[in-house]
């Protein structure tokens, strides 16, 4: 491939760490500005600017000043203080959402983290079917989200449901799995991870490739049996990967949305409503948009604070 | 592929016992892949072609009976999937092309032209980066539902997909780190000869910046076929509706192997993309990290 093509492939929402660009040579002094070399080059920047400002700026603003405003479409906004964001507090399923988003990004973390990781780690072992385990693996996350979710719905199914068909098949207990209360969340998490395992799957995979082979053989030289050599070449040589792709799923995760809503709706007793859903709810069932933006804001300050911590990593990583 | 060494040393493998262990653990994890991965998609395209009482039927076939093209057909024909496959094609194609003209042109000229305030207009397109999406769906569906000044509403309209679209600050930057390399003496000389910039973008820039352009399209396409709930809010015509947001409204009440089969058909046009576009996508993910 190119040069361009080192910062494809990441699924949207997922930030470039691209090494910096060489800088641009100068600009030769006698370059011209004329004013109409100005408005050609805005002239370029017009489109694009009207669409960062319509539909990323100021809805960023909008979020804030609703938050602190009644607000029903149709009739004129009127201010309301901090009324919102106590309403929205006082809410029983505002301590759900947040319980079961945090629960849910834990478990993801959890599961989506460490069985990527062990995945990578034995796919990089193996010489055979290269092509194949990385296409495999990445089937999944070409599956429209909507359609991996039916498709669990349909797997968790309490009768004929293939997960129960396959714990009686090796004679297991079966499970409620979706219909109940303590195991929903967790199987919604058995979805997400399934659905989006692939991509970081090939990160790790790309990143253990890197690692130069001679730690390794230093490492054995000096007796490190496999564990340890893991534990002391592996893992520090990956750090930075790990790290980042913590952070990216941590965001991820916590805007999850689509298994909730269309596996469980919420249920059973509020059980997988999460802030995302929570913010849907407030707009599209109460009419609410102050509580949802209210709702909207506190997400944002809590994703903002790791996009901060992501973006100071890749940039110091990057000036290194 | 690689000649490197990895964790384990190519002669530990070739003694005997290491390649036992080594055919055990290949041969468990292409088991494992196989069963993960693959059976779910297997289970997926006969499900639809099994029979309504096949399907909920316990225990389940391994295969279908008879097979039973009924499902798919109905699917096709009674949740009106042309309809609704046509309207998210409608909808990637316009979001592909407004990020395609708007993104490129705004990167060519951050990039080339230096407009005054160049760089706090990047500088902004960068911040969005660090705002989570999904947080701001709410206020920029009140912004599409009225559009500030003209008080025009936008919903139900393809353009609700497509001008969103074009506000992609990861492929925007995208696009200007490649113009950023492209190299300065090409341009000038095109400047020289009499060509303006916008002869300059399309007769220069864009021939040479294949690779990141196909890139960004797939990222475009894809995006807008898997996305789920902002299509759910601003469409509520059903007949407008993209397949994901149809697949969900009507898999209340439909028969389940119709519902699978129109899953199946919802996948298909992804999954083949994929498959023709896997080398470039997969290289574009690995290469995404850099060494740390």
């Amino acid at each position: 491939m190119t040069k361009t093509a080192h910062t494809a492939g990441r699924r949207p929402g997922a930030h470039p760490a691209v090494p910096p660009a060489p800088a641009p040579p100068p600009a030769t002094g006698r370059r011209r500005r004329r004013p109409t070399d100005q408005v050609r080059a805005h002239a370029f920047l017009l489109g694009g600017l009207l669409c960062f400002a319509l539909f990323s700026w100021y809805p960023a603003i909008r979020a804030v000043v609703i938050a602190f405003q009644t607000y029903t479409p149709g009739s004129p906004p009127a201010w309301a203080g901090t009324a919102n964001f106590t309403r929205v507090l006082h809410d029983p399923e505002f301590t759900a959402a947040w319980r079961n988003t945090l629960a849910f990004t834990l478990l993801a973390l959890l599961l989506g983290f460490a069985v990527p990781f062990l995945l990578a780690l034995v796919l990089n072992e193996l010489r055979h079917a290269r092509a194949f385990f990385r296409i495999v693996v990445y089937l999944p996350v070409m599956i429209p989200p909507v359609v991996s979710a039916l498709l669990w719905k349909w797997f968790y199914d309490p009768g004929a449901g293939l997960a129960n068909e396959t714990l009686r098949l090796l004679h297991l207990p079966t499970s409620n799995w979706t219909n109940g209360t303590g195991t929903a969340l967790v199987s919604l998490v058995l979805v997400a991870t399934w659905a989006n395992m692939g991509g970081t799957v090939l990160v790790y995979l790309a990143a253990l490739q890197s690692i130069p082979g001679e730690l390794y053989e230093a490492a054995e030289l000096d007796g490190a049996g496999l564990l340890q050599r893991v534990r002391h070449v592996t893992v520090p040589q990956t750090r930075f990967v790990i790290l980042m792709l913590m952070l990216l799923q941590i965001i991820a995760t916590m805007q999850v949305f689509t298994e909730p809503f269309v596996i469980t709706g919420g249920g059973p007793e509020n059980a997988t409503v999460t802030v995302l859903y929570l913010i849907y709810k407030y707009a599209f069932l109460y009419n609410d948009f102050g509580g949802a933006c209210a709702l909207s804001v506190m997400l944002l300050v809590l994703l903002g604070a790791f996009s901060a911590g992501y973006l100071r990593l890749t940039r110091s990583e990057g000036d290194a | 592929m690689n000649s490197t060494r990895t964790l384990v040393s190519p002669a530990a493998l070739a003694r005997p016992r290491g390649k036992a262990v080594y055919w055990t653990v290949f041969t468990a994890v292409v088991v494992l892949f196989a069963l993960a991965f693959l059976f779910p998609v297997y289970w997926m395209v006969t499900g639809a072609l099994k029979s309504p009482d096949e399907v909920a039927r316990t225990p389940p076939t391994l295969a279908p009976e008879h097979w039973h093209l009924g499902g798919y057909t109905d699917a096709w024909n009674l949740m009106q999937l042309p309809q609704h496959l046509l309207n998210t094609v409608v909808q990637a194609a316009g979001a592909w092309a407004c990020q395609l003209v708007f993104c490129t042109a705004a990167a060519y000229s951050l990039s080339k032209l230096r407009p005054a305030f160049g760089k706090a207009v990047l500088g902004g397109i960068l911040a969005t980066l660090m705002v989570p999406a999904q947080a701001l769906l709410v206020p920029k569906y009140l912004t599409v539902a009225d559009l500030p000044l003209i008080h025009t509403s936008l919903l139900d309209d393809p353009l609700a997909i497509w001008l969103p679209a074009a506000a992609n600050a990861f492929n925007l930057y995208l696009l200007k780190r490649f113009f950023d390399q492209l190299p300065r003496d090409v341009l000038e000389a095109a400047e020289i000869d009499g060509a303006g910039p916008l002869r300059i973008l399309w007769s220069v820039v864009l021939p040479m910046s294949r690779p990141v352009l196909g890139v960004v399209s797939i990222f475009a396409l894809v995006a807008v076929w898997q996305d789920f709930l902002w299509p759910l809010m601003v469409f509520s015509d059903t007949g407008r509706q993209p397949i994901s947001v149809a697949l969900v409204q009507l898999s209340q009440n439909i028969q389940l192997t119709v519902l699978i089969a129109a899953m199946v058909i919802a996948s298909i046009p992804m999954v083949a993309l994929f498959l023709v576009f896997q080398r470039h996508i997969i290289a574009g993910i690995s290469a995404g990290s850099t060494k740390g």
